[in-house]
């Protein structure tokens, strides 16, 4: 009984067709059955079984909530790239209706103008974080937007240079995903180091040369440090005539120097800090970038025009940059992006408002200011290890083994990161700063 | 017709809905309550700060000038737009899902056995060997799979190979996927049918081969039928087939590429597998190979245990790496998960069976000529010296989206057109009619519309020449 959906029909339930109008559209095209219409040779045809049997939505539902219980139920403190934040009910409700959800992308702009305009919102508000003059639509996430920055760099720049300078710190499936997009341009990834969580500036100076086509750094870093000398590091990469790319996310970039001030030529980083709940990784990318680089930026772009009443329409527009009209010549192989995710994202943005951001970012420096302190209070940790300002994460120093010590953790109902042998890395933000007190507890336990 | 009063009240105006920007923007000091020192911030951030009424107000506004599948047919060709089934926003929406992706293996078994289960699934539908779930969308995956392919040539010290074959009819990403990934690109000519041109392609293959990207059923809906041959000719140049799984619709449960000899493939989820396109994404591009080539795939991938108790996160052997920061699209691979194990083997090949009658039924009731068959779930109707862009706009006035126009370049004026599985006998013959009422009217009719939607015909030229892409640009127009 309970595999039934009652009232569903044999095949896919999402195939409309009853047995007398498939019988009708069959004699329609003149065939016995729909195999007729089939143009596989034998050779080739599978006519096995994947052996995946069919549910009713009510066991794929309860099989799923079964196997995802399996999963441990812990209080993340974890970060480094994947931020989440709460996410009012609001955006939920309003993403999800199914003029939304169930749309595709505008290439017939007269009906889909809703979409377009929530676009043009989220590239707006992304204008005025960055301080840059374009925003795209969106990236996959943080990481694919680097890998684009990278080859943009290589499109833009006059130097026959063929090196991106990234720092020290950097998440290795960030650099990871960076080196199989700077391989096929022929560019290499280097590292510069770094000056107690910071750029190293004399080291990166040094290193900055002709054959630098792009340095790249992050605020915060990875480990949740906010840099303290951006504009030097633009100075030098201008220096160079090498692109400045700065990384950081939406709710960050509220309070932080603002990209363009510092000499930022493009901003990549992660949008879905707003409107995404933890996600496994699943991302926004953002990419913003100076106006003058508007032909060659990558990803979809809405641009405002006026319609045949003169009123305003929003369109994709510049798409002889995009895949489907230049093809081998794109600046990108992308096609579909994170569209829904922007609009999530901007959901979110308006309804915190530029105080409710401001606030909400001002209490990522406040919670991770303060839990550092309270876990430098303890024996055997030191935090933050970097004499730094923190947003939201920071490294912590353990004198048991920093993989020890996060079992335990994880053991109380805890998850931190573990960044070295003797470095935990934790992250705090609004959705788990009132776990504070048990963390600590927990971390004291393990000492 | 829809009651939409905002257009009413607001005749006057210059807009459909004025943007959130001219509804509100406030400045804030951002110094003024900041726990950092004062160089490390910014001075203020100007930004919209609305009401949670007034935000409801404003999406569901422009929700209602928005086309989507729920409200009706959406026959773009080579895009499947199927209808997304509303329990998998549900399995996708526990918070016992929402973990972050650097938990400990131990800690996630349900979203690693979710994943096991669907790598295991997509390899069993596309006859491939391993599977990874990384690629965030199609051009990801087929970013993935020529990285893979690279690789595999670079451990077998033909590093040199320097050429990706591609078909003229390919769809735009497989060149720009080729070019990113550092290969030059060699397009290959249809032959009369619409097909491969085995001259041409024998002519085309050489040492320099890489590999050779295809889809099949191809972008006009015929099979490759050669595909023994092409594979021969491939592997016979050292070279190795890609599979470009958009049009996988129309083999489910008929034909694995797998057993083609496609050597590397990927699957567009957010298509065949029916997760929702969100405006344009996110989607999911699995990709799927071959032994020799499971060893490249992106890191980490899920497997059981040894034990057989449990799972975990493994790095293939030679790895290219990663694809995307984490771990893929998740909030699209639990959906397509979930679509699968309700449709299962029997649901997935009736999907196959009714998308490819679907598109012939549609066809045979058009007034335009088809040039290229037979056609599985798509075809390409030519509206001859009509302008395939004007017809389509004409489409909208009757109700319906139209389809992809003016690709592929094969066929003149194309109106690629794939109905999918979900639309019933008479949606089809609503569609049929719009088609060629369209067709039938006059070229000023044609010029001028539409009239019914939203927006009136939209001046792509001046949004081009003179780019307002933010709020910030318009500057009090
Ligand atoms: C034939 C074909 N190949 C590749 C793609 C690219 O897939 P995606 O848009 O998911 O990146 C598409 C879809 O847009 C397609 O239709």
């Amino acid at each position: 009984m309970s595999g039934r959906d009652y009232g569903q029909k044999a095949g896919s339930p999402y195939a409309p067709h009853t047995d007398a109008e498939t019988a009708a559209m069959l004699e329609a095209v003149g065939a016995d059955d729909e195999g007729d219409l089939f143009d596989i040779p034998d050779a080739v045809a599978f006519d096995g079984e994947f052996g995946i049997p069919a549910r009713s939505e009510r066991e794929i539902r309860a099989e799923l909530r079964e196997t995802l219980a399996d999963n441990d139920d812990l209080t993340e403190f974890l970060g480094r790239g994947h931020y989440s934040h709460y996410v009012p009910s609001v955006v939920d409700h309003l993403a999800d209706r199914a003029e939304f959800l169930t749309s595709y992308t505008q290439y017939q702009p007269e009906i889909a103008q809703g979409f377009l305009q929530a676009l043009f919102e989220y590239q707006s508000m992304l204008v005025e974080l960055t301080g840059l003059g374009i925003a795209n639509c969106s990236m996959y996430d943080a990481a694919t937007a680097l890998g684009e920055a990278a080859t943009l760099a290589d499109r833009v720049r006059s130097t026959s240079g063929d090196v991106v300078l990234v720092p020290e710190q950097l998440r290795e499936g960030k650099r990871s995903v960076l080196a199989n997009y700077c391989d096929g341009a022929d560019l290499a990834v280097e590292t510069y180091p770094m000056a107690d969580g910071n750029v190293d500036l004399d080291a990166l100076r040094e290193r900055a040369g002709e054959d630098v086509v792009m340095v790249y750094a992050e605020n915060p870093t990875v480990r949740g440090c906010i840099e303290e000398q951006l504009a030097d590091v633009g100075a030098v990469a201008d220096e160079a005539d090498a692109l400045f790319v700065l990384g950081s996310d939406a709710v960050a970039l509220s309070v932080l120097e603002e990209p363009a001030t510092v000499g930022a030529d493009v901003v990549v980083g992660e949008a879905g800090a707003l409107g995404l709940p933890a996600a496994y990784g699943m991302g926004l990318g953002l990419f913003a970038c100076r106006e003058e680089f508007l032909r060659q930026v990558p990803g979809r772009l809405v641009g405002a025009s006026e319609d045949a009443t003169d009123r305003r329409a929003y369109t994709l527009t510049l798409q002889t940059r995009e895949q489907h009209i230049r093809k081998e010549r794109a600046t990108s192989n992308i096609c579909t992006n994170q569209a829904w995710v922007a609009l999530r994202a901007a959901m979110h943005a308006a309804h915190l408002g530029p105080s409710g951001l401001v606030e909400l970012a001002n209490d990522c420096v406040r919670e991770a200011t303060d839990l550092a302190e309270r876990i430098d209070d303890l024996s055997g940790y030191g935090a933050p290890v970097h004499d730094r300002h923190h947003l939201r994460e920071f490294a912590v120093r353990t004198d048991q083994p920093a993989a020890a010590v996060a079992d335990e953790v994880e053991a109380a109902g805890f998850a931190v990161h573990t960044i070295g042998d003797h470095l935990l890395q934790v992250c705090v933000t609004d959705l788990n700063a009132d776990a504070a007190d048990e963390l600590v507890a927990a971390l004291e336990a393990a000492a | 017709m829809i009651y939409d009063q905002a257009s009413y009240t607001r005749e006057e105006e210059a807009q459909h809905e004025p943007l959130l920007s001219e509804k509100d923007e406030t400045t804030v000091d951002v110094r003024e309550e900041s726990p950092l020192p004062e160089e490390l911030t910014r001075d203020e951030v100007t930004l919209p700060e609305l009401s949670e009424p007034e935000i409801a107000r404003h999406y569901t506004r422009l929700s209602q000038m928005n086309w989507a599948i729920d409200a009706g047919a959406y026959p773009l060709g080579s895009c499947t737009m199927k209808y997304n089934p509303k329990f998998t926003e549900d399995v996708a929406a526990n918070p016992d899902g929402a973990v972050h992706p650097d938990r400990s293996s131990r800690s996630v078994q349900g979203t690693l056995e979710v994943l096991y289960g669907l790598q295991e699934y997509l390899a069993e539908i596309g006859g491939m060997d391993a599977v990874t779930l990384q690629p965030p969308a199609g051009a990801a995956g087929e970013f993935t799979g020529i990285r893979v392919a690279k690789a595999y040539h670079e451990a077998n010290g033909e590093g040199n190979r320097s050429e990706v074959i591609v078909p003229a009819s390919a769809h735009g990403t497989n060149f720009a996927t080729a070019a990113l990934a550092g290969y030059d690109v060699v397009e290959l000519p249809s032959d009369e049918d619409g097909r491969v041109d085995l001259d041409a392609l024998e002519a085309a293959v050489s040492e320099d081969t890489a590999a050779l990207m295809l889809t099949n059923p191809n972008t006009v809906g015929l099979f490759e039928r050669d595909i023994t041959e092409i594979a021969e000719i491939v592997h016979g140049a050292g070279g190795l087939l890609y599979y470009d799984g958009a049009n996988l619709n129309a083999l489910l449960g008929r034909g694995r590429p797998g057993d083609m000899g496609f050597d590397v493939m990927h699957y567009n989820v957010h298509k065949t597998f029916a997760t929702p396109h969100g405006g344009g994404g996110p989607g999911a591009g699995p990709v799927g190979v071959v032994d020799e080539l499971a060893e490249f795939l992106p890191t980490p991938r899920v497997r059981e245990t040894e034990s057989g108790s449990g799972y975990e996160r493994f790095e293939p052997e030679r790895t290219i790496g990663k694809v995307q920061g984490f771990e893929g699209n998740w909030l699209v691979l639990i959906k397509a998960y979930a679509y699968i194990a309700r449709l299962g083997d029997e649901g997935l090949a009736d999907a196959a069976a009714k998308a490819v009658l679907n598109a012939n039924y549609l066809g045979e009731r058009l007034d335009l000529e088809i040039p290229y068959g037979p056609y599985h779930h798509e075809f390409a109707a030519t509206s001859g010296d009509r302008d395939a862009a004007d017809v389509a706009k004409r489409m909208l006035d009757y109700g319906v989206h139209p389809p992809t126009t003016k690709w592929p370049e094969m066929v003149h004026n194309a109106m690629l057109t794939e109905p999918t599985e979900i639309e019933n006998k008479s949606s089809l013959d609503d569609l049929a009619t719009a088609f060629n009422r369209a067709f039938a009217d006059d070229d000023e009719t044609l010029e001028n519309a539409p009239n019914r939607t939203t927006a009136a015909r939209i001046d792509q030229t001046s949004a081009a020449r003179n780019p307002r892409l933010s709020w910030q640009a318009l500057d009090g127009e």
